[in-house]
């Protein structure tokens, strides 16, 4: 019983959370509604499904809030100084490619713990990032909201891009060699050493991985925005980690999806974010409630960690 | 005839110890090869220099007539040996399936595993170890058996030549045992060759074909399996000279019991263990790796939990009590792992032996350092910490004695009347370990207890008044000191 209530606890939060803003706001139960949403969840699920890669190797990027942000803030540089548009979105890449494997060469090279070195590279970032739009907002030209509200076969722009990056990271963890052995790492470093696993590739690579994907998660912010703030990303990691872990993903490595998981995780995130506008909650209230979900997540994760190992004790005699 | 393996003259040492010693031995294809000796032989060592984990330091080993130097455990898979260790090298959160061919899965034509494919070559490798699960279970769900079943499959799956199975059993319950045997007969029969590594003597006599017996880095003995017999290969494993190592206590035990155990059981773990152990006694708990020992020390300490008997310590009952509760009743715990968890291998001596008794030295939430500074040079002057010229000094840079010596100095500032010493000379040399049993003599003396766990028998016998011996988390013997015999040991232990 205690097993499949934290199993199934995000989904029964998810349900119980719709009761009651549908309760509460009737217009929150409606289809126009759940796109809002979907489109909404779009940059946190993204940036989500990048730290769920590390996440199963049992690390952590703090770095992400940060990385969206430099790579917002090169991009709008170039835009505004009338740089086409495929160059802005082509830095985007660029910028998290570069800081991922940033993170990665201190994290596998120098065998800097991951809290420590993303931690730096959130305040290097957020500090660059503020000297390169000199601590302004960066209000960007009409183009760049068009992309935010294009469609590509009737899916909205952001919604299109979490589509292909969730089911491309999908696809990399369940049917890829590479993702497979992710999985391996994150259950044990040392026995994926001993069976031939190239631990420092995955390592550095899912770190790269986590950089790209904050960086396209920033892209679809800018692009639903349309201007690049000091705050731009601002604590986007703990959504990040928040989504990943209410998915099932493990702080501790080895646990964890993109799909349904991660997303469905991000997905609540935003239904409690937009359930509170619609019911016209206090907004004193968001970071009470935000912190809940945090809490609760990780308390989850305990929980389920907990129950895992009891089932690996090292048995000496066979039990009666 | 041509041997599938031979090793030649083997030696190999950490830090100017040698642990093996010219050690040659050879298998053919097809042959079951027994490899025995006590815990510390050198057979982990061996089995590490023919799986590329370490390298030899002389000496060389051929595979079916070609040179054969592995420099990683990779490279030892692709020449064809293959392990199956008694920690399992899987993963428990991957499908049976992907645990028989990580890293390098089927792939198909696009770059992505091809499921179906890894499915049915995973069906025909379960077939081959007759283990019938579905490929796609997680590995988490098997029972150990199973487990083990799966890692022998994979070994077959990367076309091992060379199988080296150390302490298969060790986790196993005897149908399952039965089930390994058959299918290792099974694979002799099919031109494997098989080094089977293993504490129960009677196993090895049953399997294989020759013998080994390994003392002290050197071979005791070896040759086919009918020149043995369960006597000699305990004899050819102990065999050995008893060192005027151990000095003599002055006093003997108190009749006046400081710690009660009472029917200790936790299900897996440990069954009914009670015993006593008087004031002024050194107690020995022997048994084999995997006994239960360290798990024993832990319950008693209050790291884990048990779910029926009782503790007493002093009178007091302390079964419910969390280990910090326990030190502050007179109860300190040696670990068996004093980088990882004895030490602060960073901080200094003096912090390192201040950690315990700290709040002894607090007067209204104020250190008084001075006389915390005092107390601590005392005692590690008591226990002659060397090598450091200042306790100043971080206790990395220490040996392996002198840091033990340290951990001492620890539990020693707070005056125990029970001390669970577990592995306490494990890693220490010879001139350390005399100052750490005089250590362990002057405590009883004054009139403490001792639990002392150690996997090398002459210690025991050299320092214990009395000797327990664990085996599957029971107890099975009991000695006096004037009844250590090490056969019997052995063979309680044994099983």
């Amino acid at each position: 019983m205690k097993f499949i209530f934290t199993r199934y606890a995000p989904l029964i939060l998810f349900a119980a959370l719709l009761a009651l803003f549908g309760w509460r706001a009737p217009r929150f139960l409606s289809g126009a509604n759940f796109l809002n949403i979907l489109i909404q969840s779009a940059s946190v699920a993204i940036v989500a499904t990048g730290m769920t890669f590390v996440l199963l190797t049992a690390g952590i990027d703090l770095s992400v809030g940060s990385v969206m942000f430099i790579a917002a803030a090169l991009a709008g540089k170039l835009v505004l100084s009338g740089q086409p548009l495929w160059l802005a979105c082509a830095a985007i890449v660029l910028t998290g490619i570069a800081c991922g494997a940033l993170n990665a060469l201190f994290i596998t090279r120098w065998r800097i713990v991951p809290f420590i070195v993303t931690l730096a590279t959130l305040y290097a970032g957020r500090g660059f990032g503020l000297w390169l739009t000199e601590t302004r907002a960066l209000n960007l030209p009409e183009s760049i909201l068009r992309i935010g509200t294009a469609r590509v076969a009737g899916l909205p722009f952001p919604v299109l891009m979490l589509v292909i990056i969730v089911v491309l990271a999908h696809f990399t963890l369940t049917r890829t060699s590479f993702g497979r052995q992710i999985y391996a790492t994150g259950n044990d470093a040392e026995t994926a050493r001993k069976a031939g696993i190239n631990v420092v590739r995955v390592q550095f690579a899912v770190y790269v991985i986590s950089g790209l994907c904050a960086a396209l998660g920033g892209l679809v912010a800018v692009a639903q925005l349309g201007a690049v703030s000091p705050t731009f990303g601002n604590q986007r990691e703990f959504a990040a980690i928040a989504a990943a872990v209410l998915g099932g993903a493990s702080l501790f490595g080895g646990r964890g999806h993109v799909l349904p998981g991660t997303f469905i995780g991000a997905l609540l995130i935003q239904t409690v974010e937009s359930g509170l506008v619609m019911m016209n909650a206090d907004p004193y209230l968001y970071p009470l409630v935000m912190s809940a979900i945090i809490f609760v997540a990780v308390w989850l994760d305990s929980v389920r960690r907990e129950q895992w190992q009891r089932g690996q004790l090292r048995r000496i005699r066979p039990a009666t | 005839m041509n041997h599938l393996l031979e090793c030649s003259q083997l030696e190999k040492g950490f830090s100017g110890v040698a642990v093996l010693r010219g050690v040659s031995l050879s298998l053919s294809a097809g042959k079951v090869l027994g490899l025995v000796g006590e815990n510390g032989a050198g057979k982990s060592t061996l089995m590490n220099l023919l799986g590329g984990v370490l390298q030899p330091d002389g000496g060389a080993m051929r595979l079916a007539d070609e040179a054969y130097a592995p420099k990683s455990p990779a490279e030892a898979t692709r020449c064809g040996v293959a392990f199956v260790h008694q920690e399992l090298n899987l993963f428990s959160n991957l499908s049976i399936a992907e645990n028989l061919f990580v890293p390098a899965f089927p792939k198909n034509a696009f770059g992505f595993i091809d499921r179906a494919a890894m499915r049915r070559r995973a069906t025909e490798l379960l077939q081959a170890v007759e283990l019938e699960v579905a490929p796609d279970r997680l590995l988490e769900s098997l029972a150990p058996g199973e487990r083990q079943l799966v890692e022998i499959a994979k070994a077959l799956g990367q076309n091992a030549r060379l199988m080296i199975l150390d302490e298969p059993t060790s986790s196993l319950t005897s149908r399952e045992s039965e089930r390994l045997f058959a299918l290792i007969e099974r694979l002799r029969a099919q031109g494997l060759g098989m080094i089977y590594i293993s504490h129960v003597l009677s196993d090895v006599l049953r399997l294989c074909d020759d013998i080994v017996v390994l003392r002290d880095g050197a071979i005791a003995g070896s040759g086919a399996r009918a020149e043995f017999t369960t006597e000699r290969l305990i004899t050819l494993m102990v065999g050995r000279e008893l060192q005027q190592l151990y000095p003599i206590r002055k006093q003997a035990p108190r009749d006046e019991t400081v710690l009660q155990v009472e029917s200790l059981s936790q299900p897996g773990v440990i069954e009914s263990i009670s015993f006593n152990l008087q004031r002024g006694e050194v107690l020995g708990l022997a048994g084999l790796m995997g006994a239960g020992r360290t798990e024993l020390a832990r319950i008693l300490f209050g790291l884990d939990s048990f779910a029926t008997g009782s503790l007493t310590l002093n009178g007091e009952s302390i079964g419910a009590l969390a280990p910090r509760e326990r030190v502050q009743r007179g109860l300190a715990f040696l670990t068996e792992d004093r980088r990882a968890e004895g030490l602060l291998m960073d901080a200094t001596i003096a912090d390192n032996a201040a950690l315990v008794a700290l709040p002894q030295f607090a007067r209204n939430a104020l250190i008084e350092s001075e006389r915390l500074a005092a107390a601590v040079s005392a005692m590690t002057n008591s226990v002659q910490v060397r090598g450091a010229t200042s306790n100043a000094q971080a206790v990395r840079k220490l040996s392996g004695g002198n840091q033990q010596k340290v951990v001492l100095a620890k539990w020693l500032l707070q005056k125990p009347s029970v001390f669970i010493l577990d592995e306490p000379t494990r890693g220490v040399d010879v001139g350390a370990r005399a100052e750490i049993y005089r250590i362990i003599n002057e405590l009883a003396e004054s009139g403490a207890g001792v639990l002392m766990i150690s996997s090398e028998l002459e210690e025991l016998i050299g320092m214990c008044d009395r000797m327990l011996v664990l085996r599957r988390g029971e107890l099975t013997a009991s000695f006096a000191r004037a009844e250590f015999d090490r056969e019997q040991i052995l063979r309680a232990a044994l099983g």
